[in-house]
């Protein structure tokens, strides 16, 4: 684990070094300190990490609502108190309405009772960055699928071609509806689209997803799915896990064990 | 030319004011839904397009069916058409307009409209539709304008005109083609992930389209004593009743391989629209009215001794614009969000703020058709 960790770090914060490399690069004289080149041989390659998450339905518990508190918390998510306008980052699934192309005939009824934590997948063929017209949701070098709040033009398009209804709109103005202000994250404005953005702004300082730490019982594991050696490709080689819609061939960075 | 729109007698002005208490009313509501945010309609996170993209997706059908005026005066020489055809073109100046307006109302943040043209986006189907809207709509509205001008004078229309009407007609065919891409290419959404949503899109917009034509020169007949002519009303007709022959078929197609096929996630929407699904059924008693409408509608224009009939053309045109504005001003975009992508069924309700936004483009739409229409009339009755 703590092997693994420190790999995390390591990946984790070369988004941090590469974006003040260049920020550096860019206006010489407010650089603190003079470049090093040599620092840049290891600048993000697009595609060569795939943040990923693996949710362990069995060890996730019915009624625990932590990591969701959690991550609406620091991400400031606003709640209306009602589903129409809602807006929401990771929230509870039933079964059958996470996975309904899955075999339920006959399963064990445990599992079809079974709460499963449903959140963006971050796809590696996303459906909704091909719709948007303005380059406002985007897949990042890290595979994270991102949105830019300023640029959004609240068409709603990737809300419609999204298969997983991972996207919320800001139907009225989110911030009187925010319980607690948290400085972790920005607030948004009325009319645009958000969603998951598996903690970038933690990732960033070296720091693993909000849900992920939050979950006492260790349910959610993150990681590169592109390092064959990371703990949640073991994972992914040691378990049977599912993908929800694989069908559909947008290929979820977000993996179940049931 | 446009000055010939601020003539008219008491029934004229009496219309136009009339639109213009629409229009207040629509911007009013407009601007309630600007303070508060879309909110103030029925949209929500499931059922995140409403009316305004319903609206907007039938009214790029009646744009598009200009051309089956233009096609058959400009390419098959068909002289009978000479009087209205530019009826077509301004019909699809106005519903192109609507379509913009609709797009606008719909927009989370409208102040951000012009990031489509800052940060132009290929592979986004809406990107596609900005670009051939707007082109269609200075296309007919150019040489519509261009050649009436040139009637006016008595004169031949510039040759660079003809070029523009030739480009309209392969056009109007990509504007409601890529209307149907913006749907027909969104995984996960059943109803409109089908090959023949765009053959669909033309076919009802063929026949309501042209039904409006029809009706239009019935109005003009009525109250200019503008007489497009019984010919060119019968042509239209028969093109009507074609083009909705084909969309009833294709409907039916859906329903065959919905049903055959036994996928559920393909049958989900059609039953929840025409059957109900899991004790859901708003929509139902419409989406009947509207296929049984349809029927009748198109065997009446069908049939020779029918539609010759002034009375039952006119009931005929009325039944099949009604059915295809319920098909597909409806049915085709609640009904696409049911079942959400997590098996919930939403039903959703337009609220009065959202229906009078929607009212007030609709008679800006008409607005702008009838100050057009007006113009034209009066260039070429010579008054």
């Amino acid at each position: 684990m703590s092997q693994n960790r420190r790999e995390f770090l390591k990946k984790a914060g070369l988004g941090a070094l590469a974006g003040l490399g260049a920020a550096a690069g860019l206006f010489p004289a407010f650089a603190l300190e003079p470049t090093d080149s040599s620092g840049f041989t290891d600048a993000p390659v697009p595609g060569k990490v795939r943040w990923g998450m693996l949710v362990d339905t069995r060890k996730c518990l019915g009624n625990c609502t932590e990591c969701i508190v959690r991550c609406h918390h620091d991400h400031n998510v606003p709640d209306f108190g009602h589903t129409k306008s809602e807006v929401k980052w990771i929230w509870k699934s039933g079964y059958e309405n996470a996975f309904p192309t899955a075999s339920t005939q006959f399963q064990n009824p445990e599992v079809l009772e079974r709460q499963v934590l449903t959140l963006c997948n971050h796809c590696t063929e996303p459906p909704c960055t091909k719709a948007c017209p303005t380059e406002a949701t985007f897949k990042r070098w890290d595979g994270i699928v991102s949105i830019d709040y300023h640029r959004c033009i609240g068409c709603r398009f990737c809300m419609a071609a999204c298969p997983y209804g991972s996207r919320s709109f800001n139907w009225q103005d989110p911030r009187p509806h925010i319980k607690e202000l948290s400085n972790t994250y920005p607030t948004r404005m009325r009319g645009v689209v958000e969603k998951c953005n598996f903690c970038s702004e933690r990732l960033v300082k070296g720091e693993l997803p909000a849900c992920v730490v939050s979950c006492a019982e260790n349910a959610l594991t993150f990681g590169d799915l592109n390092d064959p050696n990371s703990e949640i490709r073991k994972m992914l080689a040691a378990n049977e896990t599912m993908q929800r819609k694989p069908e559909l061939g947008t290929l979820p960075s977000v993996f179940y064990i049931i | 030319m446009i000055e010939k729109a601020l003539k008219g007698g008491r029934g004229y002005w009496t219309w136009v004011a009339f639109l213009l208490v629409v229009i207040g009313l629509g911007v009013s509501a407009y601007a309630r839904q600007m303070t508060i945010g879309l909110g103030v309609t029925g949209m929500g996170r499931d059922i995140s397009w409403g009316v305004y993209i319903a609206q907007f997706t039938f009214l790029v059908g009646v744009a598009a069916s200009a051309v089956m005026l233009v096609l058959p005066y400009y390419l098959h020489n068909q002289k009978v058409f000479s009087k209205i055809v530019i009826v077509g073109e301004f019909l699809a100046v106005s519903a192109a307009l609507m379509c913009m307006l609709f797009i606008l109302a719909d927009m989370g943040r409208p102040d951000r409209v012009l990031n489509v043209l800052l940060y132009p986006s290929p592979h986004s189907m809406v990107f596609w539709d900005v670009m051939v809207l707007n082109g269609y709509l200075f296309l007919n509205l150019i040489s519509g304008w261009a050649v009436l001008g040139a009637e006016r004078k008595g004169v031949a229309p510039a040759p660079w005109v003809k070029a523009l009407i030739y480009i309209s007609i392969p056009w109007a065919f990509s504007i409601h083609t890529v209307t149907a891409f913006l749907f027909a290419g969104l995984p996960g959404r059943h109803l409109w992930l089908t090959a023949v949503l765009a053959p669909r899109f033309l076919a009802s917009a063929f026949a309501a389209g042209t039904a409006i034509l029809i009706l239009i020169t019935f109005i003009l007949k009525k109250v200019a004593k503008f007489d497009a002519g019984q010919e060119p009303r019968l042509k239209l007709a028969v093109l009507s009743s074609y083009a909705g022959l084909a969309n009833l078929f294709f409907l039916g197609t859906e329903f065959f391989t919905a049903f055959y096929s036994n996928i559920p996630a393909h049958k989900h929407s059609l039953q929840y629209l025409f059957f109900g699904l899991e004790g859901h059924a708003p929509l139902v008693p419409w989406m009947w009215f509207s296929l049984i409408t349809g029927i009748i509608s198109v065997g009446v224009l069908l049939s020779p001794p029918l539609r010759r009939n002034n009375a039952a053309l006119i009931a005929a045109c009325i039944g099949l614009v009604v059915s295809i504005w319920i098909d597909k001003g409806m049915g085709l975009i609640f009904g696409g969000f049911v079942p959400t992508p997590l098996e919930a069924i939403v039903d959703y309700m337009p609220t009065a703020t959202e229906i009078s936004v929607t009212l007030g483009i609709w008679a800006i739409g008409l607005l702008v058709l009838t100050m057009l229409l007006k113009t034209a009339i009066a260039v070429k009755t010579q008054e």
